[in-house]
């Protein structure tokens, strides 16, 4: 599915600092609609930082962030608004445990949406049968493997009907045997015409799905291009060498 | 021997005089668990606030009354401030002592439990667009109970213990009763009296205490 042409997020010099540490050193980024960008690099590059940055988890030092035509970083911007028009799933899944699948998509849609109950359950019903959890709305997180809490906790980002939806490492707090079942949930949301930033180290779902990945390094984009171009023939010395080194474990 | 402590018709001739008593340090523990509760909720608040000029005040507030004796607390309010000009009577001096002691208690206890709530939880509910009251409600807050629930009812134990201080300012609550009805009678009897009291009304929660306190540490 080609990519439309609009962006729908347009990241221009944003820099972050915690204390005197620079960890984002100037970002230049554009996803556009139905767009999947893959973000790949070295644990501390600032991958995290840089998702946080787009809905001001983090507060940037510096730049500008549009989203769908909204000056994220504007004080007069709600930004509450914007949250909930972006997705956000953790890699620590952050399920709420007190609440069932279904009250843990429900939440938002009640609180923020201002949502009936039986409106706001059929929705969240409709998401968890979504990413193939329609029997489990009535359990608790603590009742699910990792692969189903993470798959909740992406169908509690998209009852919200977001405009895109960003990935802190997905599938990197999963034992391998569950790693799949989210990567299918993912892929899916992909063929849907989802716009994804997807921050991981599966390489053979971004061959498959990613339009362009990124690699980071100490809190720059260092290289860009399609996903054969950076696996395949990195033209960075640094980005060569992450390569090897997460292809070799 | 027994006879002198378990005098039952000074017993019997007591219980009304002491079910007054009861029903005041009943009415204390009603207005003091809640207050406590709701002035501890807003110290707990206000402490996870990110501005040092907001934080500060609160920990000076609560460690000053957690290590402020109650009993001394509650005398010096009595007794010290009408020097001061301010004269409060007995029940406003026990009300207003046992809130400062009360709500710097559990506003240590709450604040503890928000602590123990993992950062994502927090992160979570903000990046589906709640604001930070509606996930503080509705994320964090239960579960910050939940995880200091013994230590809550531990508290509230040692409050309903604590209205018994209020007899040195002659509020006529339960101690209080006992001690007039043993002083008229010479005999200790409405003292045993009081505490059989103390230990019915009481013993529920020591039970439930326990009961907390083993499925925590056997959840962990
Ligand atoms: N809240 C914070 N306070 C101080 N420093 C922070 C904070 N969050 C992140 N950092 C620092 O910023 C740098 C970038 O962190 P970030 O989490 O964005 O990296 P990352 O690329 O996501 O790494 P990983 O692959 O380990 O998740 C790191 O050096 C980290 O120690
Ligand atoms: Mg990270």
């Amino acid at each position: 599915m080609a990519p439309g042409a609009r962006p729908v997020l347009s990241i221009r010099g944003l820099r972050k600092s915690f204390g005197s540490v620079e960890v984002l050193k100037g970002i230049d980024l554009d996803v556009r609609a139905r767009e999947l960008v893959f973000v790949i690099g070295p644990s501390g590059s600032g991958k995290s930082t840089l998702l946080r940055c787009c809905n001001r988890l983090e507060e940037p030092t510096d730049g500008s962030i549009l989203f769908d035509g909204i000056d994220v970083l504007s004080p007069r911007t709600d930004i509450n608004a914007v949250r909930r028009r972006i997705g956000m799933v953790f890699q620590s899944f952050n399920l709420y445990p007190h609440m069932t699948a279904a009250g843990n998509v429900m939440l938002a849609l009640r609180r923020v949406l201002k949502k009936g109950r039986a409106e706001a359950d059929a929705i969240a019903r409709a998401a968890l049968a979504r990413v193939g959890l329609a029997d489990k709305a009535g359990s608790y997180p603590g009742e699910l493997s990792g692969g189903q809490q993470q798959r909740v906790a992406i169908a509690r980002a998209l009852a919200l009907e977001p405009v895109a939806v960003l990935f802190d490492e997905p599938t990197s707090a999963l034992d391998p045997e569950l790693v799949g079942s989210v990567l299918q949930v993912m892929r899916e949301l992909r063929e849907a015409g989802m716009t994804m930033v997807v921050v991981s180290h599966e390489m053979g779902f971004a061959r498959a799905a990613a339009d362009r990945v990124l690699f980071m390094d100490q809190g720059e984009i260092v290289e860009e291009g399609p996903p054969a171009q950076i696996f395949g023939a990195p033209r960075h010395a640094r980005t060569r060498a992450f390569i090897e080194q997460i292809v070799r474990h | 021997m027994l006879q002198t402590f378990f005098d039952l018709d000074i017993m019997r001739a007591a219980l009304p005089y002491l079910l007054q008593g009861l029903w005041t340090t009943l009415l204390l523990v009603a207005l003091v668990v809640p207050l406590g509760l709701a002035g501890g909720l807003i110290v707990a608040l206000l402490s996870t606030s990110r501005r040092r000029s907001v934080r500060w005040p609160l920990v000076v507030y609560v460690d000053f009354f957690r290590a402020f004796p109650p009993l001394v607390l509650l005398i010096f309010i009595y007794a010290g401030l009408p020097f001061a000009g301010l004269e409060l009577g007995a029940f406003a001096s026990v009300a207003i002592g046992f809130f400062l002691n009360t709500s710097s208690y559990y506003g240590e206890i709450l604040r503890a439990g928000i602590e123990s709530v993992a950062r994502g939880q927090m992160e979570a509910a903000r990046s589906t667009g709640l604001t930070k009251a509606q996930a503080m409600a509705w994320v964090v807050l239960p579960q910050a109970v939940r995880n200091v629930l013994p230590d809550l009812v531990g508290n509230t134990l040692e409050v309903a213990k604590l209205t018994s201080l209020a007899s040195v300012v002659a509020l006529p609550e339960l101690l209080f009763a006992a001690r007039s009805a043993q002083s008229l009678t010479f005999n200790p009897s409405p003292i045993v009296l009081a505490a059989l009291i103390y230990f019915v009304l009481l013993w529920p929660f020591v039970r439930l205490l326990s009961r907390l306190e083993h499925r925590t540490l056997a959840g962990r």
